[in-house]
């Protein structure tokens, strides 16, 4: 049989999709096994005991210093900052996009300039923020918002203008104003696109907040994997980018479950095997 | 002059250039259920537009009851497509509530309470006319394309329209689907006081339904530059109940003497 023709059960689903990552788990284990024998104080590939130790030092135990958790604060901190960018880059893509996408003289007049905008690698815009805004909260979320918000309103308003004419027709055979086809034909058939949008869009949004974090913060978990690379702390560095990666393949399988749930018309007919994309 | 149903004069439409219609003027009286054939490209669906409102003409009018008609669509045309004519998220109940909705409430589009119990009744004896009260709490998703266009045709009649147009709304559907669309659409025809257009490929079908039947194709055509001149009416027949077709609808459509059989080609 021709393998696009193989049907994958279940169980041979899972071991498939688990065997990457044992894969990747041993060989590291027996890289750091390698390390260690020859230099038991080899801090490069720390062993998983010891990373542990260092994991349940920072999510478990006050720090001797400001007597706080360390883990929780940077986690809520982080947490804080993407919410909030990436919540305002959502609101000014539904806010954009929509009468970008629906509407030809808003079309006219801001889809050059957001295309440039979008065009502009955001990273360049950071000593602008600092300069204007200070090192503070502000610059940060600034960041993220302009790193994600020109893309994900030129995604909305490119899935609005993809919104079958047809149906913008019948609406208005209906009755519909302008006002009533956004609110009951377009927003409602583009938030599902709105969701698809703030996954991507969480992608470049971990990156800018990582990287504000690196330059200028005193909180946060980008802050801390930069501050501990001075003294080599791979202990503390890996199972911190292992704990972003697991916060942010949460996020965007909540999302994709919320999106499940919240607009199941959107999601009908669709091949849901292997957990979906 | 006074004439109710619609009257077109002149109508000409330009596409980059390129004539699609040349000065088409018909008069078409208010009840007719007016079918529309011919061949690809030969206006047709141009045509069904310019009645829509959905494109400005390139010159001529379209006058309903003597006004002419705005240029963009309004509640007095329904219109049915072939295909994305009824709202994918929203269920076969709320697409048939949606004109209440339009109508009801400005700001949110939503009506509530008695008045969307009302609308809601007159939904489902909409749906229970057109055989689909069973799916109401379905998706478009869900649905067979019969049955979406079912939706369709019961959605665009909740405006009550003067004028119903249809492109080639069966055009997608099994034959024996199709024959059941086509009763439907008879019965529904006589019942609600409304002229309909219909584009269709299907001669059988324009002389089974139609009262009267127009066909578009070109008068003129020069072989060396095909696209020099737009396509006008070339056929308007009335046709009675009792008419059997007058051709074997297999044959493919036949031309009148006056067109070369260039004219196959360029459209």
């Amino acid at each position: 049989m021709r393998l696009i023709n193989q049907k994958i059960s279940r169980p041979t689903h899972v071991a498939l999709a688990a065997l990457p990552f044992v894969l990747a788990i041993i060989a590291y284990m027996v890289a750091s096994d390698l390390r260690l024998q020859v230099n038991p104080a080899d801090k490069l590939l720390p062993s998983f005991t010891s990373m542990a130790d260092a994991f349940w030092r920072m999510a478990a135990e006050p720090d001797r210093r400001s007597g706080d958790i360390l883990l929780w604060g940077d986690t809520w901190a982080s947490l804080a900052r993407l919410g909030i960018g990436v919540g305002i880059s959502t609101l000014l893509a539904i806010l954009l996009g929509i009468p970008i996408g629906l509407i030809p003289v808003a079309r006219s007049t801001l889809s050059s300039f957001v295309s440039t905008l979008s065009l502009i690698p955001p990273i360049t815009v950071l000593p602008i923020l600092f300069i204007m805004v200070g090192l503070g909260e502000l610059s940060k979320v600034s960041l993220i918002v302009f790193g994600t918000a020109p893309v994900m309103v030129r995604t909305i308003a490119l899935a609005v203008a993809e919104l079958p004419k047809e149906l913008l027709i019948k609406a208005q055979t209906l009755g519909a104003s302008t006002w009533q086809i956004i609110v009951r034909v377009v927003l409602p058939q583009v938030l599902p696109r709105v969701v698809v949008a703030i996954r991507l869009g969480l992608v470049p949004a971990w990156i800018f907040l990582i990287s504000a974090e690196a330059i200028a913060s005193t909180e946060g978990l980008g802050y801390r994997i930069f501050l501990v690379r001075r003294y080599l702390a791979m202990d503390i560095i890996l199972p911190y980018v292992a704990w972003i990666t697991v916060i942010a393949v949460v996020l965007d399988r909540g999302l994709l479950m919320l999106s499940r749930k919240a607009f199941r018309w959107a999601h009908l007919g669709e091949d849901t095997e292997g957990g979906g994309l | 002059m006074t004439t109710t149903g619609i009257s077109v004069r002149d109508l000409s439409m330009n596409y980059d250039g390129v004539p699609i219609l040349e000065r088409v003027s018909i008069d078409i009286a208010f009840g007719t259920f007016c079918t529309i054939v011919g061949a690809s490209g030969c206006g047709k669906s141009t045509f069904l537009r310019l009645l829509l409102g959905q494109e400005r003409p390139s010159g001529g009018v379209i006058l309903l009851d003597d006004v002419p008609i705005p240029h963009e669509p309004t509640p007095e045309r329904g219109i049915v497509f072939q295909r994305y004519s009824i709202f994918p998220h929203l269920t076969v109940r709320e697409n048939l509530l949606m004109a209440a909705n339009f109508q009801g409430s400005p700001l949110l589009g939503r009506i509530f309470g008695s008045r969307r119990r009302a609308a809601r009744e007159a939904a489902d004896t909409l749906l229970e006319k057109v055989g689909l009260t069973a799916a109401a709490d379905r998706y478009p998703a869900q649905l067979s394309g019969g049955m979406q266009q079912r939706v369709a045709i019961a959605q665009a009649l909740t405006m009550k329209p003067k004028v119903l147009l249809m492109d080639e709304p069966f055009g997608a559907l099994d034959p024996g689907v199709r024959a059941d669309m086509q009763g439907l659409i008879l019965d529904i025809w006589r019942e609600q006081d409304m002229t309909v257009f219909m584009v269709t490929h299907d001669l059988q079908e324009a002389f089974r339904l139609g009262t009267r039947l127009i066909a578009f194709d070109k008068v003129r055509v020069d072989p060396q530059f095909p696209n020099a001149y737009g396509a006008r009416i070339t056929y308007d027949l009335p046709i009675d109940d009792v008419t059997e077709p007058p051709m074997d609808p297999d044959a493919g459509f036949a031309l009148p003497d006056n067109t070369a059989e260039g004219a196959e080609i360029a459209c």
